[in-house]
C-alpha cells in the first residue's frame, strides 16, 4: 500500500493457494489498492506465505548473478574477424 | 535496460576492436535469449545473433546517435529474429495452471480451505541465505535451462540482465499481461527448484 491509500473497508480474505499466484503482480506494483490491502493483510498473519514471498525475493536476488548461456567462442571469433575486415 | 557506456560505444564507432569485443560479450547473452524466443533451436538463435551483429557492422556508419546504441542494436536483432522466426504457434502450457502443487493446500471441506497444509507449508531456508549464494546460483543456472523458452527469456531478461517489463514486451512480442504471467511462472518454478534442493 502506498501512503495515502487507505482501504475503505476490511480487506477481503485470500486463501494461500490464491495468494501465491498474486505475488508477481504484487511485486510488479500492478495490483489494485484493494488487492494490495488484501495481500498485505494475509501476509501479516500467515507465516507460510511470508516464507514463500521471502523465498521468491531471494530467488530474484540470486538471479542477478547467475551465469547464463552466451555465444560460442567460434561465433565471437567470426564476429571479430568481420569487424577487422570491414571497410575503413 | 542497464545503462550503456557512451565512451565504449564511441571507441567502437572509431573502429576499436577491443571495444567491439567487449560490447559483443556483454550484450550477446541477452540477445541470444531474445533470439531463442523467436526461433526453434539454439543453433538458429546463435545465427540470428551473429547476423544481427553483422548487420550492425554494415550499418554502423549510418548510426547517427539519435537513439541509444543498444536500443538500435536490439531493434536490428528483433528484425532479424522475426524474419527467422517460426510461424507463431503459441504454447499455452507456458501460461496456464497453478504454480504451486495444489496438494500442498487444504481441501474444500477443511475449516481453512486453500490454506497451506501444516506438513506442506514452505520451510525456512535458513537465516542467512547469502551464505548459500554459490549453491543458489548453481541450482538456478540448471533450473533456468529447463524452463520453457518464453518463461526463460522473460526471467533472464528481467532478473538476470535487468531489462524492464516494457522493453521485454517489445523484444519478445508479448502483451504486458502475458509478460507478467511468464515472469510469475518462471520465477515460481525456480523458487520450487531451490526448495527441492535446499529442504
Amino acid at each position: 500500500m502506498t501512503p495515502g491509500e487507505t482501504p475503505r473497508h476490511t480487506p477481503r480474505d485470500i486463501a494461500c493457494i490464491e495468494l501465491v499466484e498474486l505475488l508477481t503482480d504484487y511485486l510488479e506494483g500492478v495490483l489494485p489498492p484493494d488487492e494490495v490491502a488484501a495481500v498485505e493483510a494475509h501476509l501479516d498473519l500467515c507465516e507460510g506465505c511470508g516464507t514463500y514471498l521471502a523465498q521468491m525475493r531471494a530467488t530474484i536476488a540470486a538471479l542477478g548473478s547467475v551465469p547464463v548461456e552466451t555465444l560460442s567462442e567460434s561465433a565471437y571469433d567470426d564476429l571479430l574477424a568481420a569487424f577487422r575486415g570491414r571497410p575503413a | 535496460m542497464p545503462a550503456e557506456d557512451p565512451q565504449l560505444i564511441g571507441r567502437l564507432r572509431d573502429g576499436d576492436q577491443v571495444a567491439f569485443a567487449t560490447i559483443v560479450r556483454q550484450w550477446s547473452p541477452a540477445m541470444l535469449r531474445v533470439a531463442r524466443s523467436h526461433v526453434r533451436t539454439h543453433a538458429s538463435a546463435e545465427e540470428v545473433v551473429q547476423e544481427a551483429w553483422l548487420g550492425v557492422l554494415r550499418s554502423l556508419d549510418g548510426f547517427e546517435g539519435r537513439a541509444q546504441f543498444r536500443t538500435w542494436v536490439f531493434r536490428i536483432l528483433v528484425n532479424v529474429a522475426r524474419r527467422h522466426g517460426r510461424a507463431d504457434e503459441r504454447r499455452n502450457a507456458e501460461l496456464a495452471g497453478p504454480t504451486v502443487d495444489p496438494a500442498r493446500f487444504r481441501d474444500d471441506d477443511d475449516p481453512y480451505p486453500g490454506h497451506w497444509r501444516d506438513d506442506a507449508a514452505p520451510a525456512d531456508w535458513g537465516p542467512e541465505p547469502e551464505m548459500l549464494a554459490a549453491e543458489f546460483r548453481a541450482v538456478l543456472g540448471r533450473a533456468l535451462a529447463e524452463l520453457p523458452e518464453r518463461q526463460r527469456a522473460v526471467v533472464e531478461l528481467r532478473d538476470v540482465h535487468g531489462f524492464d517489463g516494457e522493453e521485454v514486451c517489445e523484444l519478445l512480442d508479448l502483451t504486458q499481461a502475458n509478460q507478467r504471467v511468464l515472469l510469475h511462472r518462471g520465477r515460481a518454478r525456480l523458487r520450487a527448484s531451490l526448495e527441492e534442493e535446499l529442504t
